[in-house]
């Protein structure tokens, strides 16, 4: 089994993230980058379908020169090899889902990972686009996933309380869910010392990505603060409550 | 000239979903030709609501095959209309089944798309956008270039505005389109829930954590989102615990909400829970530790131990 994992580098979410003087991105001196933590879950799953299936797990990411590390990290958690598509160009969903995909086309593809979303991005868009680019099944979401032959059986759950199960003939587009195939495993030393072995291929990306790139950020800012908030006052348990309730209804009209 | 702006509507018990609600709301106040799809049973039914909302045309296929989701099929059917309205802007709810419909025919027509955009607006020829990135921590304006060009629009986020019943909508039938024999549904499974209201559609959330201790005190929260009349939600740790399902997750790597009044009971509030219920209306932490903190982005703050508090809140709601 051939798998694909694509990884996105995003800065840890612990960090502060401050706009930059353009107001067109972030400073990124100080950013700590890791490993989207979306894609932990996907390169989880696809690490424990290869261990028993047998096969190789590839990394690929898109990104700038930054983005090799996380690669290595990968290769500390799972994959076997890792391709980088060496791009700096602005970070767009088409031009991202482009770039996998002409870069995916060569390489042996059973299974493609892909995970919800980039914590900075906040999109999950590349995934069905990269379904339609490679002309494969994509189904998102997915919370449960089974391999046998050529197939694969996935669960998901869906707004209004349902959880559908799919049958899906391989090669397909997976996008995995937190919880699909338990927690994340942690870099060992050992792993760390592997992975520095493994190979990482460089490479550029292929087609006019900067043709696709039709989303264009003219500004950040950041949101409204939110207005102080206040303790609720009260002597016991009962008047906080009935404080509370009275606060809701009167002055913040939300029941 | 009036630009088409073309709605993906969802359907859930003949009506209209409250994600589509705000996607017509959002689509009539750009002032375009709002039209808007409606797909499987109780389409047509669910049509005169859209009309209400501003649709002057609505186009349906009852065909209960699509009750059951397949991407294929819908995404082609979606965009034989994408192609026969000359839709100048396609706004999709960004549920499970909205994004990935978006994101299939945005790469079909490589075309610009919008994520879980949380305001639309137009800007000479096209369109810009808001969406939030870095989890919220950041707001970005995005333009849009090239026709058509999509939106994911984030739920629960645009008002809807006042049904008006003087208007309706031409409703006309669409075409079926070719599915994906490569992707079989399966089954459906309802869970026992499903009565109850979900999670990232909700007025009301109450979300407990940690400080129950336990799975076997998680009703505590259950009867006071049972009294707020909203849903329930849970703690990254509550999940991982296993203590309620991945489903209830708020925060990173669960579910982004932004409910009227978000109810945050026995949480501290790390920074990857604040990331996915900072944006709601309201918020309410209830706390015995005063240094939480979750009180920093609390509207009302209780510091009280849950365990007293909580039942004597759920009392004086009902009374």
């Amino acid at each position: 089994m051939n798998i694909i994992a694509c990884v996105r580098q995003t800065p840890d979410t612990e960090t502060v993230i401050k706009i930059n003087g353009a107001a067109n991105g972030i400073e990124l001196d100080g950013v700590k980058l890791v490993l989207g933590p979306y894609d932990e879950y996907a390169l989880e799953a696809a690490a424990q379908i290869k261990e028993k299936s047998g096969g190789e797990v590839t990394a690929v990411t898109v990104g700038g020169e930054k983005a090799a590390e996380t690669l290595r990290h990968c290769l500390a958690v799972g994959a076997d090899k890792a391709v980088h598509i060496n791009d700096s160009g602005a970070d767009d969903a088409l031009a991202i889902a482009t770039a996998l995909a002409n870069q995916i086309k060569k390489l042996p593809h059973d299974l493609v990972f892909v995970s919800n979303k980039g914590t900075d991005s906040d999109r999950g868009a590349v995934g069905p686009m990269l379904g339609e680019l490679l002309g494969l099944p994509y189904v998102g979401l997915v919370t449960e996933i089974e391999v046998e032959g050529g197939s694969a059986t996935v669960s998901r759950d869906v707004e209004g309380g349902a959880k559908e199960k799919f049958k899906v003939t391989l090669p397909a587009v997976i996008c995995a869910q937190k919880g699909v195939r338990g927690e994340p495993r942690y870099a060992s030393l050992p792993a760390i010392m592997k992975a520095k072995k493994k190979p990482i291929e460089t490479v550029s990306p292929e087609g006019d990505l900067a043709s696709l790139r039709k989303v264009q950020v003219e500004k950040l800012e950041y949101p409204p603060a939110r207005p102080p908030g206040r303790m609720v006052p009260g002597e016991s348990a009962a008047d906080k409550a009935k404080e509370l309730v009275r606060l809701l209804r009167s002055e913040a009209k939300v029941i | 000239m009036s630009k088409v702006i073309l709605v993906f509507g969802q359907v859930r018990n003949s009506e209209p979903t409250r994600p589509t609600l705000e996607c017509l709301s959002l689509a009539a106040g750009l002032g375009g030709d709002v039209h808007c799809i409606l797909l499987g049973t109780g389409a047509k039914a669910a049509a005169a609501a859209a009309g209400h909302q501003g649709a002057s045309q609505v186009w349906a296929n009852e065909d209960a095959s699509f009750d059951k989701w397949d991407l294929a099929a819908v995404a082609n059917t979606v965009d034989a209309a994408v192609k026969s309205t000359g839709a100048a802007l396609v706004l999709v709810p960004a549920t499970t089944h909205g994004k990935e419909l978006a994101g299939k025919l945005a790469a079909r027509h490589s075309a610009a798309l919008a994520s879980e955009v949380i305001g639309v607006s137009a800007d000479g020829d096209g369109f810009k956008a808001v969406r939030p990135v870095y989890s919220g921590k950041v707001r970005a304006t995005v333009k849009l270039s090239g026709s058509p060009v999509f939106a994911t629009v984030r739920p629960n986020v645009l008002d809807v505005a006042a049904a008006d019943s003087s208007k309706t909508a031409t409703v006309n039938d669409l075409a079926a389109g070719q599915g994906d024999s490569r992707i079989q549904l399966v089954s459906v499974e309802t869970k026992g829930d499903t009565g109850a209201v979900d999670l990232s559609e909700a007025r009301v959330v109450v979300a407990g954590g940690r400080g129950l201790k336990g799975p076997e005190n998680f009703h505590l929260i259950d009867g006071l989102a049972t009294a707020f009349n909203g849903a329930v939600g849970a703690s990254r740790m509550v999940v991982d615990a296993g203590w309620k399902e991945h489903r209830y997750q708020v925060g990173q790597t669960g579910k982004v909400v932004t409910p009227e009044l978000y109810v945050a009971v026995g949480i501290s509030g790390a920074i990857q829970h604040l990331v996915g219920m900072q944006n709601s209306g309201c918020i309410v932490a209830i706390n015995n530790n005063p240094e939480a903190p979750i009180f920093k982005v609390a509207d009302y703050g209780v510091v009280a131990d849950l365990f007293e508090f909580v039942p004597k809140l759920a009392e004086e709601l009902k009374a």
